[in-house]
């Protein structure tokens, strides 16, 4: 079959189009096939991909697809592990711990880390947020050493001491 | 309309940063997220929350109003979406879901969205800390009376783990009609995602850029702190800003004629048009806006495309004219509602 657009080269691309229940036929040959309109490459997949897709991907990777495995439930909510790899969203914040093993690597792909270093619970945080100050301070002294700013240094030592007396006494009480 | 004052205000800096977002996902320790929660639960959550903001004896308290998405309608809700007060997901949960707004409608916490608690400050301009700032204060406010879940390692915890540590996006809403204009967009979209951000168009996933507009956000929610994440997107705005000024000189520099002619003709467009589309609008819009802020255009207030900018929306406009309408009747009202703001 001849190309129906410069009837010159074989049709060897074929479009059936049903508009309101009327079909049309095309048959175009490769080239003419790029420039019409008919065919458009870029087509949309009618969804951005959904983090569901993306965690799919990984637990597969991780090797999470042995089909004989036992089903993990999580106590507190009575979800599963798959319910998760399904919904894309745990069931309760004892999912984590529930499914810990399974979760840290899943975490780590999307964040790169899986410590967090921000905002602590002003109320329940306590002894949290010295740790966490304390960590922050040794950081910022290695980087006032590291440029010789040594009186700089010596105030961060000073609060470092300072924060960590505070943490022996509160334990101590 | 008035209580969209907030939007684009003057204090904007630059013009290009329309608005700067903070949004925290809080969960609270012992009860089932959302999804998995049944109604006298959710009830539970909403009254708990709802007193640890209203019974304190903070001054902001006094500000918000609770509204249950169950007790208002499709319009009310849609518009509120359309004014970022909530979003879609918690309409999607409206059953379980409430929201508490302020008086100046630049805070409004969700609850029982697709975490229990959605934090969301809005300012407009550039002013990212300052809205971090007032996020973390009400933060600190309910968490007076409720306790989160938190975990010491993992930080803050979220219904979907790409939420989890800070429970913090931050995101700025940026006006780049020259970018667009002149294609350099793309090559920007390429390399924000390379950055640990991402970049989209103003409504919603998937949805292309209406009027110019996108939104920049982090990706990463753990690992770094909340500082780090706003210097990221601080950082990244700057220089997004720089380019879509550039790209505005060399438009006016190299096309000078063509650039003054195509604002022209769209602000000729919103001053007769008798029947206009919400896209196309926002597209003309975005374009005369740029012609003022260049100073192209001298006869237009810019509070007025602020204001049309809102009020054009399919739900704000049925808000506003105080009745449902049909698609076509609301291109022609939308040209009647333009027409009469611009001459």
């Amino acid at each position: 079959m001849l190309c129906q657009r410069c009837n010159q080269k074989d049709a060897n691309v074929h479009i059936t189009k049903v508009i309101n229940g009327v079909k049309t036929e095309l048959h175009l040959c490769d080239e003419c096939a790029k420039q019409s309109e008919d065919i458009n490459m870029s087509f949309n997949l009618g969804m951005p991909m959904s983090f569901q897709n993306i965690l799919d991907g990984f637990v597969e990777m991780l090797g999470g697809v042995q089909k004989t495995y036992e089903e993990e439930v999580c106590p507190v909510c009575k979800m599963t592990f798959n319910d998760f790899r399904n919904k894309g969203r745990l069931g309760c914040s004892s999912c984590y711990t529930s499914f810990a093993t399974k979760i840290t690597p899943i975490i780590k792909r999307i964040h790169g880390n899986i410590e967090h270093t921000g905002k602590v619970p002003k109320r329940t945080g306590g002894e949290f947020k010295v740790k966490r100050d304390i960590q922050r301070l040794k950081e910022d002294l290695k980087i006032a050493i590291n440029k010789e700013e040594y009186e700089k240094a010596a105030k961060i030592r000073d609060e470092i001491r300072k924060l960590e007396s505070q943490l022996e006494g509160e334990r101590g009480e | 309309m008035s209580d969209m004052a907030w939007f684009f205000s003057k204090s904007s800096d630059e013009g290009i940063v329309l608005t700067s977002r903070i949004r925290l996902a809080r969960n609270i320790n012992g009860i089932p997220f959302p999804h998995l929660m049944d109604k006298e639960t959710a009830e539970k959550v909403i009254d708990d929350i709802k007193s640890s903001i209203l019974d304190s004896n903070s001054a902001i308290s006094r500000d918000f109003e609770v509204i249950k998405l169950s007790e208002i309608n499709q319009n009310q809700m849609l518009s509120m979406v359309e004014k970022h007060l909530i979003s879609n997901d918690l309409i999607n949960n409206r059953d379980i879901s409430a929201v508490m707004v302020n008086k100046d409608n630049n805070v409004s916490i969700m609850i029982n969205e697709e975490d229990h608690i959605r934090l969301q400050v809005i300012y407009p301009g550039f002013k990212l800390k300052e809205a971090f700032d007032m996020a973390s204060k009400i933060d600190d406010l309910i968490e007076e009376r409720i306790t989160y879940a938190y975990d010491t390692k993992l930080g803050y915890l979220t219904s979907c783990p790409t939420n989890v540590g800070t429970g913090l996006r931050a995101s700025v809403m940026l006006h780049l009609p020259a970018l667009t204009m002149t294609k350099n967009i793309n090559n920007i979209i390429t390399t924000i995602n390379q950055v640990g951000l991402t970049i989209r168009g103003l409504y919603g996933e998937g949805s292309n850029a209406l009027g110019n507009v996108y939104q920049i956000s982090n990706q990463i929610t753990l690992g770094l702190s909340e500082e780090e994440i706003i210097n990221n997107l601080i950082a990244v705005t700057k220089k997004i800003v720089e380019k879509e000024k550039k790209a505005r000189e060399i438009l006016l520099e190299k096309q000078s004629i063509e650039l003054e002619d195509e604002l022209y003709r769209s602000l000729g467009i919103l001053k007769y048009a008798r029947s206009i589309s919400t896209h196309e609008c926002l597209e003309l819009i975005s374009k005369v806006r740029m012609g003022v802020e260049m100073g192209i255009i001298k006869d237009v207030e810019m509070d007025k495309l602020n204001e049309l900018f809102v009020n054009v929306q399919p739900a704000t406009l049925q808000i506003i004219e105080n009745r449902e309408l049909s698609p076509k009747d609301r291109d022609i009202i939308r040209a009647n509602l333009i027409r009469k703001t611009l001459n």
